[in-house]
């Protein structure tokens, strides 16, 4: 179970979190919505660690992860970013396998290119990718290899920061069952940020709204439509009108 | 006049704070010497990168820079009839200065800020950040190989500088300006001091550090966008280059004082 208990966090004068509680339970899929700049993704970063919290706590099966071990815990996690961060000068496999190629998780070169190409297949690419640079890939295929990579050491759980952002809809549609598929195979804990209406229809067990720093609602995908909070309903139909105000 | 004081000392303080992060990302790296993991890997690709990569263009600029000063010093020392003195100074002046510090700066040039676009590339992309999710510490996967190889490299670089540019004053000394082979070689060896080595290949890796560790600083620091790696990469040559030329003060002081 992973839980934020009030969490702050600012950037300068720019108060992004403002008190953030929520709670995911282990081996659901948490979707969290919100409009650009709410702090989705340093939501997911301070769990991570990328970011410093000015104030609250964060728990992961009650361990609080700033007394954690790093390699231990971080080895539980695995995250697709939103824009892959694929690493340039490696070979997609190399990629797929960084960290079954280094540190405690360590495997023989062969046996790590094995299971690369494996999860490569997983996600839908042939094997003759493995030794390409990301550079040659497009935009969708660069998404998969990023998911490869965040499923390569089994982790207990994934976070997809913007997975179908820049996507066609037919490749986000095949990233949506994607991520279904292997988090049910897994049995893995999910967490995705996006604003995707049609990736949290897909994705979710639970939905969680982000508005002005805090959770404003939160509860099961199948109460989301019948929900009367008039921002999860501006925000789900994409209205202009309503009380989030558009930056326009 | 207050304006002034506070605009003072917010400058005075923002200096303060730079430096301070910048002994902190230093004792951060070097504090990684010793801790494994180590990636050998990433460190031969660093050493060919930096060091066999950088030979044609030290290289060059040492052989142009020998011979140009074998030509300076022919010129001027033609006023009071000192000719004879060229290679001696050719040597001296390449191994005590030119080599370690046209090398240094060819470096910061090549590679510094190739260090730096990289790193803030890598930042802006947020391929540090995927790193650090896949249990990596950025400091140790691409600061302490690069800082390491530049380190361990640059004396070998201001070595083969030092060795071009007496063979440029050489080849422009007795192609053009009619010295004897033999005597030139023999006068460039009985002058050179093993002090004077000693001091060009400390240079030479006090350089190297400064180098690598400007391009990585640099681009850690790295803002966002496009903007934010070219003023990295800005930064990082300019401060690479003021350093070196500081160091080199220093280092001389210290070497060949009194």
């Amino acid at each position: 179970m992973i839980r934020l208990t009030d969490v702050h966090k600012s950037f300068g004068s720019n108060q992004v979190l403002r008190g953030v509680n929520l709670h995911v339970p282990m081996g659901q899929s948490m979707v969290v919505i919100g409009g650009s700049g709410t702090g989705k993704s340093v939501l997911i970063k301070s769990v991570l660690g990328l970011v410093t919290l000015n104030r609250g706590i964060i728990e992961v099966d009650g361990q609080d992860v700033t007394r954690a071990d790093r390699d231990a815990f971080l080895a539980r996690f695995g995250m697709l970013f939103q824009g892959a961060a694929l690493f340039d000068s490696l070979p997609v496999w190399q990629n797929v396998a960084f960290r079954l190629l280094r540190g405690t998780l360590k495997r023989p070169w062969s046996e790590a290119r094995e299971i690369a190409i494996d999860k490569l297949r997983r996600v839908g690419l042939d094997a003759d990718v493995a030794d390409r640079l990301p550079a040659e890939l497009s935009g969708g295929m660069q998404k998969r290899v990023g998911l490869a990579r965040a499923i390569a050491a089994q982790p207990e759980i994934i976070f997809f920061d913007e997975p179908t952002t820049g996507l066609d809809p037919i490749m986000a549609g095949v990233i949506n069952d994607l991520i279904r598929e292997i988090v049910t195979e897994m049995g893995a804990t999910a967490v995705t940020i996006t604003h995707d209406m049609t990736s949290v229809r897909a994705i979710a067990d639970q939905v969680a709204m982000l508005h002005a720093g805090k959770v404003r609602w939160c509860g099961p995908i199948s109460d989301l439509d019948a929900t009367d909070d008039p921002y999860v309903q501006q925000f789900i139909h994409g209205r202009a009108e309503g009380p989030i105000a558009a930056v326009r | 006049m207050m304006r002034f004081l506070a605009s003072l000392g917010a400058t005075v303080l923002a200096m303060l704070a730079a430096v301070g992060r910048l002994v902190m990302f230093t004792a951060q790296t070097l504090s990684h010497l010793a801790r494994p993991p180590f990636y050998p890997r990433e460190f031969g690709h660093a050493l060919l990168q930096i060091g066999y990569f950088s030979l044609p263009v030290v290289g060059l600029t040492a052989f142009f820079t020998g011979g140009a000063l074998a030509l300076q010093i022919y010129a001027g020392s033609a006023r009071f009839s000192a000719e004879a003195v060229v290679p001696q100074i050719v040597a001296i002046g390449m191994v005590r200065e030119l080599g370690p510090v046209l090398v240094g700066l060819m470096i910061a040039a090549r590679v510094t800020s190739s260090i730096a676009a990289e790193i803030a590339t890598m930042k802006v992309t947020e391929q540090i950040d995927a790193l650090v999710t896949l249990s990596t510490h950025p400091m140790k996967y691409l600061t302490l190989p690069r800082v390491l190889a530049a380190t361990l490299m640059m004396p070998v670089l201001v070595g083969v500088g030092d060795v071009i540019g007496i063979f440029g004053g050489y080849i422009v000394g007795t192609e053009r300006l009619g010295f004897n082979a033999a005597t030139y070689l023999q006068n460039t060896a009985d002058f050179l001091e093993l002090r004077d080595v000693v001091s060009s290949l400390v240079k030479g890796a006090v350089f190297g550090f400064i180098a690598a560790l400007m391009g990585c600083y640099y681009g850690m620091q790295s803002q966002r966008g496009a903007m934010g790696v070219g003023r990295a990469t800005k930064g990082s040559v300019v401060a690479a280059a003021v350093l070196i030329l500081a160091a080199n003060f220093l280092l001389t002081e210290a070497f060949f004082s009194a």
